[in-house]
């Protein structure tokens, strides 16, 4: 009996939740209108959500095509097709690693620091101090930073895919003596323009909508005490990382499967 | 932290995203296969196509000039009917062009691999190439080497 | 203004008039929901039951957009200050100028200034919030709280946590204010000393409900032995020292058994 009330209660928790997120994503997408106005606090909000994580996105998507780079070699020269390894780089970082690492990368870096100043904001009475001023948090606070997170995480992916394939044509090309032409050549007879690249950079704006959501409203939604904050920081970066690995499986599905 | 510094960053940032964009259209994806118009489409039918897909590749000596874009069968002649898209620059392939599909090493991808006949008429749009050799398919070719064995 | 709530937990029938022009001080002990009090007048939370009027409107009915109009008319001090912490004193006290009003930018710059010498803090317009010490930041507050001229002031517990001299200087600042700018005040507070010195008229509120009211020195003369024990400040009386709890013989001689 306790156990199916504590699994009702859990599930209703869980809806209540969910419906929260929603009106407040909801909210969130109203205040994008009037954002148009104010390109500056989209500005602020780039800088440092798409800027700062530049960095650790260049050098991660450095190593990831490097270390693609060696594995592939490995692989594929027992079967005497080291030549493909271009292919095999480069499909695999714009197709998945690219988009997947990138978000969680991203909900590590960005996504966390976001949760965390929106949640202390709301702790030091910042936001409803706001709301007595007239101003819309929604607005002023909450839309920017999402509008940001949104923007960034596809064009840091486009980096991190880009990076990648230059890191395993250091590799490839530069330690293991492939063929430089037929790195290039064979990446691109067989990475498709709409199915691979295309596809890559849908699933990274969808990312970037599910990670820019899940920040922005762990930090709206927290306990404002020091302990609430740091506890929706935490379930920013392990929700974020649990939603999109599902979704990717569900998109690829969608998108590859019947390949 | 100015502002200029930050309207720099953010434009490095941005500018730094969309090169990364252009580089996967560019120089990973097949994107010059898209480029100069869309060529012109030729059918050809085959009794078995093997693992042939769309997308595969469709070559003159090896070269590559087109694509396949489309496979389906054909119930009035129960064969396979393959279109491909050969890029409008190869507008000089005899009528009896042979086509035939072949594998890339023993574990590659299959091809359709064309081979100029000498009559003075080209194919044009919508044309069908007559002469086709079907896939090789491995079972068959096993097959048939176990019969020969066997009647030895 | 007409206030009434029902809402058996924090507020049981509470009815408050706040009269124009005046300063109202709302006391009670801690936990008796003075914070929650203004968060309803400033219609951040909702009632359960009954409504507030503010100049005839009916705060919970009004449309987001006619709210955010008539919180343009409502200051609040917060009791932390809540200063943006990523702005320094200048544009924190520019700010709701600027989020609210097209004023060119010469003109933000006096308003922002005159506002800053009313609290004495013009020399520290350059500062970040991090540099003030707790009386400075709730200075800049209320200079950014009166910024756009409200007809509203709200002070949550200005006094708390002040050394003496800043907290004279903010009793002498809430009562010039009022009187020079023609403002209603609202003071929730429980530092008694200080709310009697500048109310004109004193709600005394605790478990829920009005206990008494009056002006200062009329709860001095007349208040019930409850109003007494919280105005004096004596630790025993109708509010009882001791938390419910078992006899506290039977308790020891148990040993923690039962």
């Amino acid at each position: 009996m306790g156990a199916f009330q504590r699994l009702g209660q859990w599930s209703l928790g869980v809806l209540e939740r969910l419906g929260r997120g929603h009106l407040f994503l909801f909210r969130t997408l109203l205040a994008l209108g009037p954002l148009a106005m104010r390109p500056r606090l989209l500005i602020r909000e780039l800088y440092s959500v798409g800027v700062l994580s530049l960095l650790i996105i260049v050098v991660s998507g450095l190593f990831v095509g490097m270390v693609l780079g060696y594995q592939g070699y490995i692989t594929l020269v027992d079967f005497g097709a080291a030549e493909i390894l271009g292919a095999v780089v480069a499909l695999s970082l714009v197709r998945e690693l690219g988009p997947v690492v990138t978000a969680l990368l991203f909900a590590g870096r960005a996504g966390s620091a976001l949760t965390a100043e929106i949640g202390l904001m709301k702790a030091t009475e910042q936001l409803s101090s706001m709301e007595m001023m007239a101003v819309d948090p929604y607005k002023r606070v909450i839309a920017p930073r999402f509008l940001a997170a949104v923007i960034s995480l596809p064009l840091l992916a486009a980096i991190f895919s880009a990076v990648g394939v230059m890191g395993g044509y250091f590799i490839g090309v530069g330690l293991l003596g492939v063929d430089s032409g037929s790195y290039w050549s064979q990446m691109q007879a067989s990475v498709d323009l709409f199915e691979d690249v295309m596809n890559g950079v849908i699933k990274s704006m969808v990312f970037g909508l599910v990670a820019a959501w899940i920040a922005v409203y762990e930090g709206y939604d927290c306990a404002p005490t020091s302990e609430g904050v740091s506890r929706a920081t935490t379930r920013t970066v392990v929700h974020t990382a649990l939603a999109v690995l599902a979704l990717d499986f569900i998109l690829t599905g969608l998108m590859f499967g019947d390949l | 932290m100015t502002t200029r510094w930050i309207e720099i960053t953010v434009g490095i940032f941005v500018a730094l995203g969309l090169a990364g964009l252009f580089m996967l259209a560019l120089q990973v994806s097949n994107l010059g296969e898209y480029r100069g118009g869309e060529g012109y489409e030729v059918h050809a039918h085959f009794n078995n196509i093997g693992g042939l897909k769309v997308r595969a590749p469709v070559t003159i000596s090896g070269v590559r000039v087109g694509r396949v874009t489309d496979i389906r069968y054909d119930p009035q002649r129960y064969q396979a009917r393959v279109t491909m898209n050969i890029s409008a620059a190869h507008d000089y392939l005899p009528t009896d062009t042979q086509a035939s599909i072949y594998t890339a090493g023993l574990l590659g991808e299959q091809y359709i691999a064309l081979e100029p006949g000498g009559e003075e008429e080209v194919l044009a749009d919508g044309d069908t190439i007559l002469f086709t050799q079907s896939a090789v398919v491995l079972e068959e070719l096993i097959g048939r080497m176990l019969v020969n064995m066997t009647s030895d | 203004m007409h206030f009434a709530r029902g809402d058996r937990k924090i507020f049981d029938g509470l009815d408050i008039t706040i009269p124009r022009g005046q300063v109202t001080a709302i006391m009670g002990p801690s936990g008796t929901g003075k914070t929650t009090l203004l968060r309803l007048i400033g219609g951040q939370l909702k009632p359960d039951r009954g409504q507030v009027l503010v100049e005839g409107q009916d705060v919970h009915r009004l449309s987001l957009r006619e709210l955010y109009r008539l919180r343009r008319r409502m200051g609040m001090l917060f009791q932390s200050g809540a200063l943006l912490t990523d702005l320094n004193v200048f544009d924190n006290v520019a700010f709701p100028i600027r989020e609210n009003t097209r004023l060119p930018e010469p003109v933000v710059r006096n308003l922002v200034l005159m506002k800053l010498e009313a609290v004495g803090l013009r020399g520290a317009w350059a500062l970040q919030p991090s540099e003030l010490s707790g009386g400075m930041a709730r200075r800049v507050a209320l200079a950014r709280a009166i910024a756009l001229d409200p007809l509203l002031m709200m002070y949550d517990e200005p006094f708390t946590g002040l050394d003496p001299i800043t907290m004279a200087v903010i009793v002498s600042l809430i009562r010039r204010l009022n009187d020079a700018l023609g403002m209603t005040s609202i003071v929730v507070s429980h530092d008694v000393a200080e709310a009697n010195s500048i109310a004109d008229w004193v709600y005394l509120i605790s478990d829920g409900r009005v206990v008494d009211q009056g002006s200062p020195s009329q709860l001095q003369r007349e208040a019930s032995d409850w109003s007494r024990q919280f105005l004096e400040g004596l630790p025993d009386g109708p509010v009882p020292f001791h938390y419910p709890a078992p006899d506290y013989l039977d308790d020891l001689m148990t040993g923690g058994r039962s």
